[in-house]
């Protein structure tokens, strides 16, 4: 197998912007992620928050490929000159689209469902051949790019593979995915590949044995060691000592840590590159970039 | 290691061979589906040894144990195949449609001494797990009654493809969602022993039940309402909840957190104090070694593991506790329980938001 090579050490910026408020999705509370899913329901109420994060000086939004973002993609193309250093950092796929069609239609007709109806590989299906070798990695570029369509025209400088596909195809050793993955994203959108995961000692064995090398990572990483598999331990070792450039996410686990002592022990954590967080308020917003400013190393 | 064998490779069974090949303890040597679909990816660009037969891979592998997550109908044939080769088990919800087969399979797995498990993975999550402990206490005082409910978005308009479709292979909402309901009455407060009032009726779909709606009854007198829809698009995944009352307080618990009201304090909950106490999943949630979609899932399939080392033959999930819960779904389709109503004429809706769901 050929040793990819990374296409793009550009640094990340040190704060991102994350979209789970938006969406109704809380790790405490259903309750809240309902109530987070009524106050966003307006475009306008989510364009007020980016901007006011924006105004705090993040620039980066990471955002799942949720139908919704296509909307927000809508309005940062038509405002392009008002957000001039904007980026978007997309991760693919929002997974109960596709959870939803698997459970009614079944896989195969799901697939199909997602990918271009006029293709050779849904004419395949169709026709009900069986996947050849290079099929796998036609019909994985064909998705990523139905779910880079709505990003089209805007600065994508890093695609993600959400956590449930990464670890799925961890899980199962369809390693040579990543491979395929890495490689597209590359050729296709000259961005550098992001692998989210809840396994990062794990999943850094297999990217390292793929040749990705210095690959980008994002994974929970708190104090409390909230899903974290392998041990913070492990994670913490992995962090000082491995070559990776890691994001942290869930530095607060859902509100468990107090926000000095949570962002204080991300920053002690050498190489963490970035740290991506999502508010609701101003005022929230404004606080934990300020905390991650003060309690950063110097870059 | 534990040679194991996975028959069933669609989306539970795709989770669950991703969890036992990142087990330490299981040798996952072989799956087998009858799609050569996914055989050919799986044997191609995941080396998985792969079979379309399960008689084959029987007969060719020398397992210790078998995962089953075939669709419901074909559970038992194949639990009865794997209990004539001695195999341990562990099997999808619901565990059989039948409940004579259950109970003979059962007591046949009893005979053998396998260990049995059926994937009833909310009994693996933390504020489910709480809630039952909290009930178990004593400490609600007498309890009065138990609601279950289960809402999400799976069928959002008329149409039927799959088995989950059609009701005499296990398909509805009945047989998906309303089981995890039932399965967590029985574990957080006990099995109910009669149903009444029980409306089954379709919202979009031809063949089966989209929502189930039934009054419970219990042995030590309280009463209870089983609440189910999965053809609810206000939710954004599945949503179960269970909410206990008794004459001391109440205990509500979902995925994500377990609220406990008490009105006095009680020697079964030392430091617990009158009002409210919520905790948290963050809180509640004990670490996995691989996480893939939550930690119950992994949880649920290292208990098994662990058990088959164990030789733990009465552990959590039995084909006998599965089986209370078949017979609460036995109660639900007798001929003349339910009122059935005549299915809503579907919306008109645009390609993707049909796509999307």
């Amino acid at each position: 197998m050929a040793a990819a090579a990374t296409s793009n050490d550009e640094p990340m910026d040190r704060v991102l912007f994350g979209d789970n408020q938006f969406f109704g999705v809380n790790h405490m509370s259903e309750e809240k992620a309902r109530a987070q899913s009524m106050r966003f329901q307006d475009l306008q109420s989510i364009l007020d928050v980016l901007d006011a994060a924006y105004a705090e000086g993040i620039r980066t939004f990471m955002c799942t490929s949720h139908d919704r973002v296509a909307e927000i993609c809508d309005h940062f193309r038509a405002n392009a000159a008002r957000y001039p250093d904007y980026r978007f950092y997309p991760c693919m796929p929002y997974a109960h689209k596709y959870a939803n069609a698997v459970t009614e239609h079944g896989m195969i007709e799901a697939l199909r469902m997602f990918l271009p109806q006029d293709g050779a590989v849904a004419a395949m299906l169709k026709g009900g051949v069986a996947l050849a070798n290079k099929d796998i990695e036609a019909i994985m570029q064909m998705l990523i790019d139905a779910e880079m369509k709505m990003f089209h025209g805007l600065k994508t400088p890093v695609v993600f593979m959400q956590n449930v596909i990464t670890d799925l195809l961890l899980g199962l050793r369809m390693h040579e995915c990543f491979r395929v993955f890495h490689a597209h994203v590359r050729d296709r959108y000259g961005a550098e590949a992001g692998f989210i995961t809840m396994n990062v000692p794990r999943l850094l064995d297999v990217l390292d044995g793929l040749g990705i090398d210095n690959p980008i990572v994002c994974a929970n990483i708190n104090k409390i060691g909230f899903r974290m598999c392998g041990g913070i331990a492990a994670y913490e070792e992995a962090i000082a000592t491995r070559r990776f450039r890691p994001i942290a996410m869930s530095v607060l686990a859902s509100g468990a840590i107090a926000p000095r002592e949570a962002i204080a022990y991300v920053c002690a954590q050498p190489k963490i590159e970035s740290i991506v967080f999502g508010a609701s308020g101003r005022a929230n917003i404004r606080q934990t970039k300020a905390l991650i400013d003060e309690l950063s190393p110097p870059r | 290691m534990i040679r194991t064998g996975m028959i069933g490779l669609g989306k539970m069974g795709l989770s669950h061979l991703a969890i036992a090949r990142a087990h330490p303890e299981l040798d996952l040597v072989a799956g087998c589906d009858a799609s050569t679909y996914l055989i050919d990816i799986l044997s191609k660009h995941a080396g998985l040894k792969c079979y379309t037969d399960l008689d084959k891979m029987l007969a060719e592998e020398a397992l210790d144990a078998l995962i089953i997550a075939t669709p419901s109908k074909l559970h038992a044939a194949m639990v009865d195949k794997a209990l004539g080769r001695n195999l341990h088990i562990f099997c999808e919800k619901p565990f059989v449609l039948d409940v004579a087969e259950g109970e003979r399979l059962a007591s046949l797995a009893k005979q053998k001494e396998v260990v049995t498990q059926v994937g009833y993975h909310y009994r693996f999550v933390g504020a489910f797990r709480e809630a039952a402990r909290l009930v178990a206490s004593g400490a609600l005082g007498v309890v009065h009654h138990v609601r279950a409910e289960a809402y999400g978005p799976v069928v959002l308009r008329r149409k039927g493809s799959t088995w989950r479709s059609t009701q005499e292979e296990g398909g509805g909402a009945l047989y998906d969602y309303a089981c995890h309901a039932i399965d967590l009455v029985n574990f957080v407060h006990g099995a109910p022993t009669a149903a009444s009032g029980v409306v089954r009726s379709s919202v979009f779909s031809r063949d089966v039940d989209d929502e189930i709606y039934a009054t419970l009854e219990f042995a030590g007198g309280a009463s209870g309402q089983l609440a189910v829809n999965w053809s609810d698009e206000s939710f954004r995944k599945m949503s179960t909840k269970i909410s206990v009352w008794g004459t001391n307080g109440r205990v509500v618990a979902d995925r994500q957190e377990c609220q406990l009201y008490l009105r006095e304090r009680h020697d079964a909950l030392p430091g617990v104090e009158p009002g409210w106490t919520v905790r948290y999943t963050t809180d509640l949630t004990e670490d996995v070694w691989f996480y893939l979609r939550g930690e119950e899932y992994s949880a649920q399939i290292d208990y098994f593991a662990k058990s088959m080392q164990l030789g733990r033959l009465d552990g959590e999930n039995t084909f006998a506790s599965a089986l209370a819960t078949d017979r609460v779904v036995a109660m639900l389709v007798e001929p003349g329980t339910a009122r059935t109503a005549p299915a809503a004429a579907p919306a008109r809706r645009g390609f993707w938001s049909r796509v999307f769901g």
